[in-house]
């Protein structure tokens, strides 16, 4: 049987809060152990909870980002379970009434196409500390310095249908929420944790499958691993008549699998009901158009705007797009080189190339987006040939200087001169005297093709830095 | 509405309340008292009365984003029963 995959997801998201969401302590990550844990987040006896301002207005953009409708009156309530890195015994959460509702985003696929993402709701809520299961003497150590970090849950509906689209989703969500400033979104930190809801159908069927649910995981490349590997597992059962239990599976990176983690039945009974330690918060109109006039422009945005002003393609502009220090380093090389496909090309290859190679980030660039422009404008006015460009961008990314002065310095300036180029290309004609009996008995087709040898030895005597149109030109007048 | 002594059970185990099995009957019946008053409350038209969150007409006041608590682990670990290396020492828990 043809079976349909269908995927919805979860992401916590940890805001880019200086304090925790109800407590007045740090939320920095990586501090000693338990040195950002106040009697607030150890659940001393007495005390209370009280909300962070910037929680509630990150989730705000975030909800304004996805077109959500805000809850204007939105309540927090009591998730309960037990486990030693959640002191209360319950968790802050929001069940009836988010302050994020119903909203949907755009997402980009590899083949540039682009699908709408149904976001069924975003809460706030707080974070747990960590558990650390090794070397304690068959004891269990506890940190709680995460604990009460300000989390946003956000939840798909389940509108995505492969491994491909999840990670798409995930990459936009990132990209949107980065450009937004209220995450750092580094997934290898926990800023961003994922929870894979996965059930199949048959094809042609609108009613959903029995799903198994993929607890924490933590990048994009292991979604996609989890994912595929899920679908495998859950198609071999209903092929062989079985059925999928409803449950939670932890994926295991080391193993690529997944495997059960715990009976949902009992450990999902959370027993909400609403916080009595917290007041419903009230969002106000005069509150949601601020921050609406506040909002930068966001990856959609951008993204159809590099289409329309710079005439970029869809899979180039999103590139472009997907993060706004390197869309503002684009748009200062479009600007100063005055090309803006060559320069999202150069972007895109040369740029990201070294930095990648070098496993660095857009911060860390050596090279200054109007440098890279000056260098781009070489090309364009036929100073440099593409080639050489690339030399040049080399040394410039070394440290050795701007376009201009490594030009300079190297000699590398495209020799434009009829009369030095016309005694290059007499020599290699000369010199390959049979190469020239075969163009000449060549036709019109072949001879295209044959003169490429030609270019290539004036280019290999001239060191790469001939005009290669004016070479081209001189060699058909020539060989006659 | 009734309430079955195998869910008083279930929502014991849920909540970590040990229940002696000789008083489980006993417990079953008094809790099934009481929702026999919230039967009573459920009688009650509510269709105009808004959902309330919170007995207090008031709304939540928010906190500036700024940190205001210091380091006191050492004061806090001194009343924990088991500390290493900074970390509160749990009976071992396996996911």
């Amino acid at each position: 049987m043809q079976w349909e995959t269908v995927i919805g997801l979860e992401v916590h998201l940890q805001l880019a809060t200086r304090s925790k969401i109800f407590s007045g302590s740090p939320t920095t990550f990586g501090a000693a152990p338990n040195t950002q844990a106040s009697a607030v987040d150890l659940a001393m006896p007495g005390m209370l909870p009280v909300l962070n301002a910037e929680a509630v207005r990150f989730a705000v953009m975030f909800g304004l980002g996805i077109g959500a409708e805000i809850g204007r009156r939105s309540v927090f309530d009591r998730k309960n379970y037990f486990y030693p890195d959640l002191p209360k015994g319950y968790q802050i959460s929001q069940f009836e009434a988010p302050i994020v509702g119903r909203g949907s985003f755009e997402i980009q696929l590899e083949d540039g196409s682009t699908r709408s993402i149904g976001i069924t709701r975003a809460h706030l809520e707080e974070d747990a500390g960590k558990s650390l299961h090794e070397d304690f003497h068959g004891q269990t150590g506890i940190d709680l310095n995460r604990a009460g970090t300000p989390l946003l849950e956000i939840v798909s509906e389940p509108d995505l249908r492969n491994a491909a689209e999840a990670v798409a989703y995930l990459k936009a969500l990132h990209s949107l929420v980065t450009y937004l400033g209220i995450s750092d979104g580094n997934m290898a930190e926990g800023s961003m944790r994922c929870d894979i809801n996965l059930s199949l159908r048959p094809v042609g069927s609108d009613t959903l499958g029995t799903r198994a649910e993929i607890k924490n995981v933590n990048s994009f490349r292991f979604v996609e691993k989890a994912i595929r590997h899920e679908v495998e597992r859950q198609a071999d059962i209903l092929e062989d008549g079985g059925k999928i239990v409803q449950e939670t599976r932890l994926y295991d990176a080391d193993l690529d699998e997944t495997r059960p983690m715990r009976s949902k039945e009992v450990a999902n009974d959370y027993r909400y009901f609403p916080e009595p330690d917290l007041l419903p918060v009230v969002i106000d109109e005069a509150y949601i158009e601020e921050i609406r006039a506040s909002l930068p422009e966001l990856p959609v945005q951008k993204r159809h705007r590099f289409i329309e002003q710079y005439g970029l393609s869809a899979y180039d502009a999103n590139v472009m797009a997907d993060s706004r220090e390197l869309a503002d380093y684009f748009e200062a090389v479009a600007g100063s080189c005055g090309d803006a496909k060559i320069a999202a090309n150069w972007v895109q290859v040369e740029l990201l190339g070294q930095l990648n190679k070098g496993e660095l980030a857009l911060a860390d660039c050596p090279v200054p987006a109007a440098d890279l422009g000056g260098l781009i404008a070489r090309i364009l006015d036929n100073s440099i040939s593409g080639k050489i460009a690339k030399q040049v961008f080399e040394a410039m990314w070394q440290g050795e200087g701007s376009a201009d002065e490594i030009i300079a310095a190297r000699g590398l300036k495209q020799v434009s001169d009829s009369g030095a180029l016309e005694t290059m290309v007499e020599e290699v004609i000369a010199a390959n005297a049979g190469q020239v009996e075969q163009y000449l008995a060549a036709d019109a087709d072949r001879r295209k093709k044959l003169i490429g040898f030609f270019v290539g030895q004036v280019m290999k005597l001239s060191k790469g830095q001939a005009n290669p149109q004016m070479v081209n030109e001189l060699l058909a007048k020539k060989l006659v | 509405m009734a309430i079955e002594q195998d869910e008083i059970e279930k929502i014991a185990a849920l909540a970590r309340i040990r229940i002696q099995p000789a008083q489980i009957g006993r417990v079953t019946q008094r809790i099934t008292e009481i929702l026999h008053m919230v039967d009573q409350l459920q009688a009650v038209d509510t269709s105009d009365v808004e959902p309330m969150a919170n007995p207090l007409d008031a709304i939540q006041v928010l906190r500036a984003d700024e940190v205001t608590e210091v380091n006191r682990r050492e004061a806090f670990q001194a009343i924990a029963p088991a500390v290493e290396n900074g970390l509160y020492l749990v009976p071992k828990v396996i996911e």
